[in-house]
């Protein structure tokens, strides 16, 4: 069967064991988690979730519909993919005997920049659409990065 | 009002209107034993094992049609109660489950009884509480039955810490409440019942596909109506068992693996099959690619997760089956020309009379068949009938004669042995009035035989026919079947003395291996007013049929087996 990649977006009670609520249902019911991204809205009793997830066409409405059944849940967002915008943060490490200049222009390209000079390393953090974000982990890898760290994807519809 | 925790949970239970109460008690709820010694509002039922506490509160919501209460101590106690969660989560059951939980201040420190009971009984519960506060135990008892019984019934668990049940707080008890975030739809959409009822109009071959839902929402009048409006004959799935009365001539029989081959052909030749709170479960379903393939759907259900998740439907309808039932009727009452049906009637009828359910009564053994119909024959339709898991759980399903709600009590979904009888005393404390029979195996029973002494110390009445074969039956017919004739660890010939060990716990016991026999012990039984084991010896190698191989089309029927 074929299957997709969506994002949907989850609007819960900001409340005890609500996330592992959803994980769990992801877990128990064999759906795929590809990233999964939290954090409280402000100034209210919600929290926002994003999850980037792939399955077939029946896949993806069951776990809509059975993240609705979910008593904290307020709302589901099945992004629809040209009305949404899609942003992920990566963060990278390299050695500071690399290329400063070119490190930087890279990031530049990526809607980053270089956030901390150390003595050892310099971390280089990039904002962008995730298929972009992948770009920029591929163009760096001749700077011999020492760690990467992605946080998965956040989005909102336009 | 000032209430210690305990209190407010006693309170709640009152203004809830909960008579009776299963339990067993325990370090983390002594507090709130100590506050149901001194209540009157409700009585408490001290079963022997926390299994069986959850049984009997689903027996006593299945029986009464309220929410069944349980309460249960912290770890052992509380993971005792899960399998009688899993059971009720299932078959849709409201129950409110209560375990007393470690003091807050030692959860996570793994300390004596301590389990995480929240993150067990999440993916086996409607929902589930962690309380924190003392503040926040009014709501959330509240917010508990609330979610227990409306939308898509089911079972909902409050975790309890000990301090917190004796702390003191305020308790307003709300009578009413509506929550932000849950919100079940009630209303089916007019225009999707209006397409529906347009296609019930247009269709020549079409049948109804009962489902518990019919149970659940109370709604066999309303499927009775429609029925008995268009003429469209109906099958009925093991829980949706007395949607219509034994004998309705509308009424194919059971649908699925144990179906009848009338039902069965029906929905293997149906043009439409109306699905109402059923959810297409593999063995009713048996391969799905061959299932109804030549039907448009109509699938109503409370759940929307249930729409869709098996089977495509054609006109989705998302309420309470008993609303929508009622706005399909008005759609319908119009002009409904029964007679176009009577072509498929007849060709139904004829699959009916070529091969109707029966067994072959000549030997000396007892059929455990005849024994289904002996007892139907003596209690009819208004009794309460419970089951254990197996072969005889799917002989009561196709012989006893039932009618109406609320009388047939088993565990469809999970097929849980160990049910019936817990279960059975649920159902008496419900519906103290009628006669209360668990058909159960002499596997099944000993899963939960300690609850003989719940029966005796509380006068509870029940009878427990065991259709004993000797054997794990249903496990034994596979391997008969399925894996020839090897008869892995399903022979149970070393048995206890039932009758024995029915006296030793104060009950009524009696062994019949005629059938003159059996009427008399089941007589006896009843005249006894205790809990009865009757032992009835059955023909051994019986089998369930007629039976579709797991995986197999509905229409290729195993009707008769011969070694
Ligand atoms: C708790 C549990 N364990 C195992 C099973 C698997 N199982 C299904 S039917 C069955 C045999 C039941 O035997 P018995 O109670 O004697 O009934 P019979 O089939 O002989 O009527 C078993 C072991 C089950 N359903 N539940």
């Amino acid at each position: 069967m074929q299957t997709e990649r969506r994002v949907i977006s989850v609007v819960v009670l900001n409340e005890h064991g609500v996330l592992s609520r959803i994980s769990g249902l992801f877990a128990g019911r064999g759906y795929n988690i590809e990233s999964l991204t939290v954090a409280p809205i402000p100034s209210g009793e919600y929290s926002h979730i994003s999850i980037v997830t792939i399955g077939s066409a029946k896949v993806l409405e069951q776990i809509v519909k059975q993240l609705h059944k979910l008593i904290p849940v307020l709302k589901v967002i099945d992004h629809e993919r040209e009305k949404t915008i899609e942003k992920e943060l990566a963060l990278a490490k390299f050695p500071i005997s690399e290329s400063l200049s070119d490190i930087d222009a890279l990031c530049r390209a990526y809607n980053g920049k270089i956030a901390n000079v150390g003595e050892d390393f310099i971390v280089a953090m990039v904002a962008d659409e995730p298929d972009r974000v992948g770009n920029f982990l591929k163009a760096i890898k001749k700077y011999n990065p020492k760690e990467i760290v992605r946080s998965g994807v956040v989005a909102m519809e336009r | 009002m000032e209430l210690n925790g305990s209190q407010m949970i006693v309170e709640a239970l009152r203004a809830e209107g909960v008579k009776t109460v299963f339990g067993y008690p325990g370090g983390a709820v002594l507090n709130l034993y100590d506050e149901l010694y001194k209540q009157k509002y409700f009585e408490h039922i001290l079963t022997r094992h926390e299994q069986a506490a959850v049984h009997a509160a689903d027996g006593y919501a299945r029986a009464s049609g309220k929410v069944g209460v349980a309460i249960v101590t912290s770890g052992p106690g509380f993971t005792n109660a899960v399998t009688g969660i899993a059971t009720a989560h299932t078959d849709s059951i409201p129950l409110v489950i209560i375990s007393g939980q470690v003091a807050a201040a030692l959860i996570g420190t793994d300390a004596f009884q301590e389990i995480d009971a929240v993150g067990i009984s999440r993916p086996c519960t409607k929902h589930n509480f962690l309380v924190k506060s003392i503040s926040e135990l009014p709501l959330i008892l509240k917010e508990a039955f609330y979610i227990a019984r409306s939308g898509r019934p089911g079972p909902v668990h409050i975790d309890i810490p000990k301090d917190i049940t004796a702390e003191i707080g305020q308790f307003n008890y709300p009578s009413e409440i509506t929550m932000k975030t849950y919100k079940p739809t009630i209303k089916g959409n007019p225009r999707q019942i209006q397409k529906a009822a347009q296609a019930i109009r247009e269709s020549s071959q079409p049948v109804f596909y009962a489902g518990g839902g019919v149970m659940l929402s109370n709604a066999v009048k309303e499927t009775r109506s429609l029925v008995e409006l268009t003429g469209v004959p109906l099958v009925e799935t093991l829980m949706a068992r007395g949607t219509l009365a034994a004998g309705d001539p509308n009424l194919l029989g059971m649908v699925g693996m144990h179906g009848s081959y009338a039902a069965n052909m029906a929905v293997s030749e149906a043009d439409l099959l109306i699905a109402l709170g059923a959810r297409f479960d593999d063995r009713v379903t048996g391969r799905l690619g061959e299932f109804a393939k030549h039907a448009k759907i109509i699938h109503i259900d409370v759940d929307p997760s249930s729409i869709g998740k098996i089977v495509e439907a054609d006109y989705p309808i998302v309420g309470d089956l008993k609303i929508a039932l009622g706005d399909l009727y008005a759609q319908l009452s119009e002009k409904f020309d029964k007679n176009r049906l009577s072509d498929w009637r007849s060709r139904l009828s004829n699959y009916a009379a070529i091969y109707p359910l029966g067994y072959d009564d000549e030997g000396d053994a007892i059929k455990p068949q005849w024994v289904v119909e002996e007892v139907g024959k003596a209690l009819g339709s208004k009794a309460v009938i419970t089951t254990d898991v197996g072969q005889h759980q799917m002989w009561a399903a196709q012989y006893y004669p039932f009618d109406g709600a609320n009388r047939w009590i088993t565990s469809g979904g999970l097929g849980t042995m160990g049910y019936g009888f817990p279960a059975a005393l649920g159902a008496k404390k419900a519906r103290p009035e009628a006669t209360v029979v668990n058909f159960t195996g002499d596997g099944s029973i000993l899963m939960n035989i300690q609850e003989l002494t719940t029966a005796s110390a509380n006068n509870i009445a029940v009878i427990n026919v065991v259709l004993n074969n000797n054997y794990l039956g249903m496990v034994r017919q596979w391997q008969t079947f399925f894996y020839d004739n090897r008869i892995s660890h399903t022979d149970l010939s070393a048995q206890p003395d039932f009758v024995k060990l029915a006296e030793a716990f104060g009950a009524f016991g009696a062994r019949a291996a005629k059938k003159e026999e059996f009427l008399e012990a089941f007589n006896a039984a009843i005249a006894s007013g205790k809990t009865a084991i009757l032992d009835v010896a059955i023909d051994r190698d019986e089998n369930v049929l007629p039976m579709v191989p797991t995986g197999g089309a509905l229409y290729n029927m195993i009707l008769d087996y011969k070694e």
